[in-house]
């Protein structure tokens, strides 16, 4: 079996990074509350402003979203879509393909349901980890996905941020034990700001990554209320039936 | 009139013959305990993912270009769509601990011995249908997990020697997992497999019905005809399909409604942990459904961490323990034959755990440790402790088999009782 994953692995160069240990920038946690509108609607606007140009949700439709967060649908339809796109259509931009492969070197990935294929903290941690590089394409790198494609976006936002590699010497090897970030330039927002704004962010990537959540806990107790009732009612007339058995 | 009716639908079908040869009159022994609910819930979820199943059906699309899109039109657009996928993949998994529950019963009260060997052999049919169908309902999403659990297990077919990769070629319907072997897994798993599952779960019951159920002390509650007296007879009304056979001892109760409830009472519980996944926790931590999956298929990017799901780790961590990928695979499938072979390899005349000895109780608890913890290693990553662990657990496995035919043929078993004691 190891065998087989091997030459899979060496079949197609392109894993070749993912497997193996290495450093993990500790990821920060965040607080998600799928019941808080004003955050989700902030986190779908700045989706909207900064994400979407490059990032599409080809599985959700603007009008769901609007829906579900509680925004009017005239209001959605004049500040949350920039496109000609009719408010019954999907959260697609206008990139072709071809372009996004070259300017990134391959296709900005489908953001729909990245909350749930990678996690809310990572999302989290990862919006808040991006440094300078002047090595990099796009002058930045990142502390938890490391030579990322993506230019920091939010940096106007955000400002910018040094990081200072802290190297430790394991079994014999210089090996890289931490990041270190410090704020170099500020941005448009404070940084308790900004951890705002990308909680919301990442609040919205929850969100649409599993939209029937907001329903499905509000039926899902009700559910289980009735099943408890079931199972005194059940549980009673079985001991009725059994009560001359023994 | 209603009378009437029956009348006249009796005349021509046995409606009320079957219910009552088979629910109404059917004798069960009354000191059945819970680990007799399983059989009874492994039933609802079967009916539960033909329904969810077919309405599954009527918005999916079977193709490599539409598939994972069509499981998100699904669970956005179609009313309550989540809810009956997440019935479906839920249901998935229940099975599988329905099932397993089910078997260790079966092994702990001895319920595949002497006359129940074809009954045990249905249900290892069964079993091994429903791990074929859960693979190829697996592949279905086209999410990454979908295509490259599916590539790992199809190679494995490859092991073989001289056929292996014609086989491969054959099972996939091309050079790599594509929509061909979308389309022909989509069919196998919404038509031939369930109907071949129907038809087993047919011919469990109607074995089962034959012999009659066993019990916890493993005790038989049919004695020869003539050999019970009157006062010794169970009071109940029983078909007398099996009281002209057999008399039948005062320790049974009719199935209907006496089991029926107590296995209520189970389903209604039973309903509450699969409703706190289905609303709550659908994913299970990615036991149920993995992280990776809801990402499309990409033939060109491996997933760092390939792992089946939960239900197949125990044999996955059994084949990943085996160095060589033939004796692996052989091993793995050995493994499943084994638990088949179980009537013939327990040579012992005593059914349960309760009566038999210490040796055994001992050697049953190891081998249901062993197979959590197989379980749990096959989900881990192939790290040379994990990888000898597997291997130790691998050889306890089947060790359980070899011990047991070893000693069970003059087994130190304790005096059973003429009658159920409870």
């Amino acid at each position: 079996m190891k065998k087989l994953l091997i030459a899979l692995v060496a079949l197609l160069p392109s894993l070749a990074t993912a497997a193996g240990g290495g450093f993990q920038y500790p990821l920060e946690e965040v607080k998600i509350d799928l019941k808080d509108q004003p955050s989700l609607q902030r986190g779908a606007a700045l989706f909207m402003n900064y994400c979407l140009g490059c990032h599409q949700m080809q599985y959700q439709r603007y009008q769901r979203t609007a829906e579900d967060l509680g925004i009017p649908l005239d209001l959605a339809k004049d500040n949350l879509i920039f496109s000609d796109q009719k408010i019954g259509e999907k959260i697609t931009n206008a990139m072709p393909v071809a372009d996004a492969a070259s300017f990134f070197g391959k296709q900005p990935p489908d953001l729909t349901m990245v909350a749930r294929v990678r996690n809310p903290d990572w999302i989290y941690t990862y919006l808040k980890t991006f440094y300078v590089d002047e090595k990099k394409t796009f002058k930045v790198n990142n502390a938890v996905f490391k030579d990322v494609g993506m230019p920091h976006v939010l940096e106007g936002l955000q400002g910018t941020q040094e990081a200072e590699m802290v190297y430790d010497t394991v079994d014999g090897e210089k090996t890289l034990v931490g990041i270190k970030l410090t704020q170099k330039e500020p941005g448009t927002l404070t940084p308790a700001e900004y951890d705002q704004a990308i909680t919301d962010l990442v609040n919205f990537l929850e969100y649409v990554g599993e939209p029937s959540k907001l329903e499905s806990h509000k039926i899902g107790t009700w559910v289980l209320v009735f099943l408890a009732v079931f199972f005194v009612f059940i549980f009673l007339l079985k001991k009725e039936y059994w009560r001359d058995v023994h | 009139m209603f009378k009437n009716l029956l009348d006249w639908i009796e005349y021509r079908i046995p409606m009320m013959r079957v219910a009552n040869m088979h629910a109404l009159q059917y004798p069960a022994p009354k000191n059945m305990n819970f680990w007799y609910v399983f059989g009874f819930l492994a039933t609802i979820v079967l009916v539960n993912q033909i329904l969810t199943g077919i309405w599954l059906t009527m918005n999916y699309v079977p193709s490599a270009d539409g598939a994972f899109a069509s499981v998100e039109y699904i669970m956005r657009d179609v009313d309550y769509g989540w809810l009956l996928r997440y019935m479906h993949s839920t249901g998935a998994s229940a099975f599988f601990v329905v099932v397993y529950l089910h078997m260790f019963r079966g092994m702990m009260y001895g319920s595949y011995q002497k006359p129940r060997e074809l009954l045990w052999l249905f249900g290892m049919f069964i079993y091994l249908a429903l791990m074929a169908e859960a693979f190829m309902g697996y592949l279905l999403p086209w999410g990454q997990m979908s295509y490259w659990g599916a590539q790992v297990i199809i190679s494995l077919f490859g092991a073989i020697p001289v056929i292996g990769d014609d086989l491969t070629l054959w099972i996939r319907g091309d050079y790599v997992i594509s929509g061909a072997t979308l389309n022909r897994f989509f069919a196998l798993h919404v038509i031939a497999l369930p109907l071949v599952i129907v038809i087993l779960v047919f011919l469990h019951i109607v074995a089962l019905h034959e012999v009659g159920s066993n019990n916890p002390q493993g005790i038989d509650v049919k004695h020869p005809k003539g050999s019970l007296k009157e006062e010794e007879k169970t009071k109940f009304k029983i078909h007398e399909y099996y009281t002209s056979k057999k008399d039948i001892i005062d320790d049974v109760v009719p199935f209907f409604p006496h089991i029926v409830l107590k296995d209520l009472v189970a389903f209604s519980l039973f309903c509450m942990g699969c409703s706190y996944v289905i609303f709550f926790n659908p994913e299970v931590g990615g036991l149920f459904l993995e992280g990776p999956n809801f990402e499309p298929a990409n033939p060109l990017k491996t997933p760092e961490h390939i792992a089946p799901v939960w239900y197949f780790t125990p044999f996955y961590a059994i084949l990943r323990a085996v160095p060589d990928k033939l004796l692996g695979v052989l091993t793995m499938f050995g493994a499943i034959v084994m638990l088949a072979l179980l009537p013939w390899l327990d040579r012992c005349k005593v059914r349960s755990v309760k009566y038999r000895s210490g040796l055994h109780k001992i050697n049953l608890a190891v081998f249901a440790v062993v197979f959590v913890l197989l379980g749990w290693l096959g989900l881990k990553p192939a790290t040379p402790t994990f990888t000898l662990m597997s291997q130790i657990s691998t050889v306890l496995y089947f060790g359980f088999f070899g011990f047991l035919w070893l000693y069970s043929k003059n087994e130190q078993t304790k005096p059973l009782p003429a009658r159920i004691t409870k």
